[in-house]
């Protein structure tokens, strides 16, 4: 074990590494999800393609975020890796079904021999995306409201995470990625498809905001979470929140409506990114609410250290060569164009 | 009747979601590195042949690949869901190194699979050679995290163990270089070059055996055919290293896998057998005498441990399947190196290509490696029982708190789910390889979007269409 590192505060560095990690994993996989959603509201095969081929260099990547959020907690976090799999087996393991069946679509959605069988995939792909949405918005909810720990183990029941709450939450996320979905294709089509997709990511973002202010009013009927919110000084602080969130959804509107490309889909973005800082605020430090910190759950230093010097070097590299390929495939996509 | 425990049914899920999902992997370990051999070959030669097989099984590698990608994601939360008390005291160790394969390796190949499929156009030769190559060598890297775990699992070292049970990493170069990793590694790469050689190999002499002049055909079949001849005798040496460590470090494994009750000097190599747990004794043996010997311990009388010598509560919880999974292995790999040795005397004699009993034994042997590497998998799994941690953690001890009933009910899904959708994964597969790998028209209209039609018309590739017919035969398959 390194002196160097006994100074620095391990588990606190970790915690905001897996919460980036787990950052960029909903909101990258989240447009790539939300394209899946947006998937009933337009029929044509031509248009679908481009939906789809908007995002087929990329979803691969998006989704391997979710592999190093569980890779991570396991190696650093173990603890919470060994409860919270377990409180959320049922949701996760059903997450985890859709994701394999909107994964294969991307290819089999090219190979299938018949119309018929096309079809079949177009319905795997959106259902998919649907119930993998549906099933992390669950298993966010039932976080939010706790998992009960005892003797390093879950103790909890097997339905402890279905509530009117962790509903609420599920739509809510079908709701935001589909907007990201919509903001993304306005960014990666044009004309008249672009105009359809301006008008869905709209009313999307009505439901978004009304679904946040839902969220945040109920939160508030919890005590730990009011006082965290309502008590001065700390909600001098929090307040920027909410007050940042309005200015963003005046802005959105007026790009959407006016010629905004890429804004809409920046302050998308910008919504998720409030909307996680608020549940951060609520939670810290807590990485299994309401008991076990980061500190509880933390693996041995000589662990957290070994990763922390790879993930130190490594993650720059790793949003070097993303950026890079999302640059590579920039631009429109166009209809029948060579598949990228 | 005895309802299965809900360690059993966890062990049975972890079983079959693991060998699912090495099915694919085991295929495009392989397959991306022999895209980057194509593609090299091409841009060295500039003969289209090889652009030709390239782009033929780039298609196929793209849904592999996916399938490999989505059946991953379910392995990284497995460890969670089923086995939590695994993960709360081995985490500490068994989690960097999984952390290091998606940072090194998952990002790296998800990123550059896209150039690769869809980048041609857009990146220029060069650049998308470059991207080839940096997949088949993320697909090793996560090969080297991904074993380099399971080996410390298997011969652990380089820890401690903390007052509350937990594993405490004390030296991670110790930890990573376990006694038996090398060979593991050397093991696993191998045989799943050996996987993609032989589906290659049967896919090429499926086409010869319609048209034993397809230049494509022949491409694929004459590598292949050079991988089964070289590689196959090589991975038997490899095969019988990684046995010999296994004997030391693991006894019971070996022993098991032998069929070895009593401790005996010279003891038999056993050819056929029903191990049988009760009566502690190989029914109906049949064994070569002093083999064992021989092979294990480089000793014509050397004296050979039986399951006998070592608690009864430490022996493997399944004998008969280890006893013969070993053996699937083992016949499989004679009938590779055959298969090997008689395509290199064909070859000798130059009729590699005009020899229809050679080609429907490779088109037989299509599948041999899946089989083999799974029966190798099963192996050294189900010998390290009833331990997930060899000697220091019982599988019983590894379980969460997830009971029997929910255990059940994901394993049903997940046995519906893949059938089904893997199901028609390999379907599709299949019928691309009915395929017949055609010379690549640069011009030819795209009436149906065809997915990796991707890499189609850059037209750059113009100036290689003069050698689409079989006069530009590479010179090896002439």
């Amino acid at each position: 074990m390194s002196i160097g590192a006994l100074s620095l505060d391990l588990p606190f560095i970790w915690a905001c590494l897996i919460a980036i990690a787990v950052f960029m994993y909903v909101v990258m996989d989240g447009f790539d999800l939300g394209v899946g959603i947006l998937f009933p509201a337009v029929h044509g095969r031509t248009e679908r393609d481009i939906m789809v081929n908007s995002i087929a260099p990329v979803w691969d990547g998006n989704e391997t975020w979710l592999v190093l959020g569980g890779g991570g907690m396991l190696a650093v976090f173990p603890l919470a890796y060994a409860t919270l799999l377990p409180a959320f087996y049922m949701p996760l393991i059903l997450m985890l079904l859709a994701l394999i069946f909107r994964g294969v679509a991307f290819e089999m959605r090219f190979r299938a021999l018949t119309e018929g069988g096309r079809r079949w995939w177009d319905r795997s792909f959106s259902w998919g995306s649907y119930a993998a949405t549906i099933f992390q918005g669950i298993c966010l909810g039932a976080y939010v409201q706790g998992v009960r720990v005892e003797n390093r183990a879950y103790a909890g029941g097997w339905w402890d995470w279905l509530s009117p709450f962790s509903a609420l939450t599920a739509v809510a996320l079908v709701a935001g990625y589909g907007l990201l979905g919509a903001c993304w294709l306005i960014w990666k089509t044009h004309a008249e498809l672009q105009a359809r997709f301006r008008k869905i990511a709209l009313r999307l973002a009505v439901a978004t905001l009304g679904f946040i202010a839902a969220v945040s009013v109920v939160m508030l009927f919890d005590a730990p979470f009011r006082e965290r919110w309502l008590t001065f000084p700390a909600a001098a602080g929090a307040a920027v929140v909410p007050i940042l969130v309005l200015a963003l959804a005046w802005l959105f509107f007026n790009k959407v409506r006016g010629n905004g490309e890429v804004a809409p889909f920046l302050c998308a973005l910008g919504l998720f990114a409030l909307s996680y800082a608020g549940l951060g605020i609520s939670l810290w430090p807590m990485i299994v609410p309401p008991h076990v910190t980061i500190w509880d759950a933390a693996a041995p230093p000589s662990t957290q250290a070994f990763l922390l010097v790879g993930a130190v070097v490594l993650i720059p590299i790793i949003l070097i060569y993303t950026a890079y390929v999302y640059w590579l495939f920039r631009g429109k996509v166009h209809a029948g164009v060579g598949y990228h | 009747m005895v309802l299965p425990s809900a360690v059993d049914l966890a062990r049975f899920q972890f079983a079959f979601v693991m060998v699912w999902h090495f099915l694919f992997p085991a295929f495009t370990i392989g397959l991306a590195s022999y895209l980057a051999v194509l593609e090299g070959l091409w841009l060295a030669t500039g003969n289209s042949v090889y652009l030709d097989v390239f782009r033929y099984w780039l298609r196929i590698f793209a849904i592999a690949f996916a399938m490999g990608v989505v059946s991953g994601i379910v392995m990284s939360y497995q460890f969670g869901t089923n086995w939590s008390a695994f993960s709360d005291k081995a985490g500490p160790i068994v989690g960097p190194l999984l952390g290091y394969e998606v940072l090194t390796a998952f990002f790296l190949e998800s990123g550059f699979l896209g150039v690769m499929l869809f980048g041609m156009q857009r990146v220029g030769k060069g650049l998308h050679f470059l991207a080839t190559c940096i997949v088949a060598i993320g697909t090793l890297i996560s090969s080297f995290w991904i074993l380099a775990a399971n080996s410390w699992m298997q011969t652990s070292q380089g820890y401690s163990i903390g007052a509350d049970g937990r594993f405490m990493p004390e030296s991670w170069l110790a930890i990573v270089f376990n006694p038996s990793f090398p060979f593991r590694f050397a093991h696993t790469v191998t045989a799943a070059y050996l996987t993609t050689a032989l589906v290659v190999g049967a896919v090429g002499a499926y086409h010869l055996l319609r048209d034993s002049y397809n230049p494509r055909a022949r491409v694929m079949f004459s590598m292949a055919m050079w991988m089964a001849a070289i590689v196959g005798p090589a991975q038997a040496v490899i095969g019988d290293m990684h046995g010999d460590n296994t004997f030391q470090h693991q006894p019971t494994k070996v022993a098991a896998m032998e069929g070895h009750f009593d401790t005996e000097r010279g003891a038999a190599a056993k050819v056929f057998g029903i191990p049988n747990a009760q009566t502690e004794h190989l029914d109906y043996g049949i064994g070569i005498p002093h083999l064992a010997s021989l092979y294990l311990a480089h000793d014509w009388n050397a004296e050979i441990k039986g399951l006998k010598a070592f608690p009864k509560d430490t022996w493997p919880t399944d004998l008969p399947l280890v006893f013969f999974a070993f053996r699937v292995m083992v016949g499989l790999a004679f009938l590779i190196i055959g298969l090997g040795l008689a395509s290199l005397w064909l070859r000798f004699k130059h009729e590699l290509y005009e020899t229809p009993w050679l080609h429907k034994w490779a088109v037989a042997m299509g599948p041999a490696g899946f089989i083999a590497v799974t029966a190798g998998w099963i192996t050294t799994e189900a010998g390290r029982q009833p331990f997930t941690v060899y000697g220091l953690l019982r599988t019983a001890d590894s379980a969460g708190p997830v009971q029997a009933p929910a255990i059940a009910a994901s394993l049903a899904a997940f046995a519906i789910v893949y059938f089904v959708v893997f199901g028609a994964g390999i379907l599709y597969l299949l019928h691309l390889f009915r395929q017949t790998p055609e010379a690549h028209d640069p011009g030819a209209p795209q009436g149906q979007p065809v997915r990796t039609a991707g890499i189609t018309p850059a037209p750059s590739l113009a100036g290689d269409r003069h050698d689409r017919d079989s006069s530009g035969l590479p010179e090896a398959v002439r």
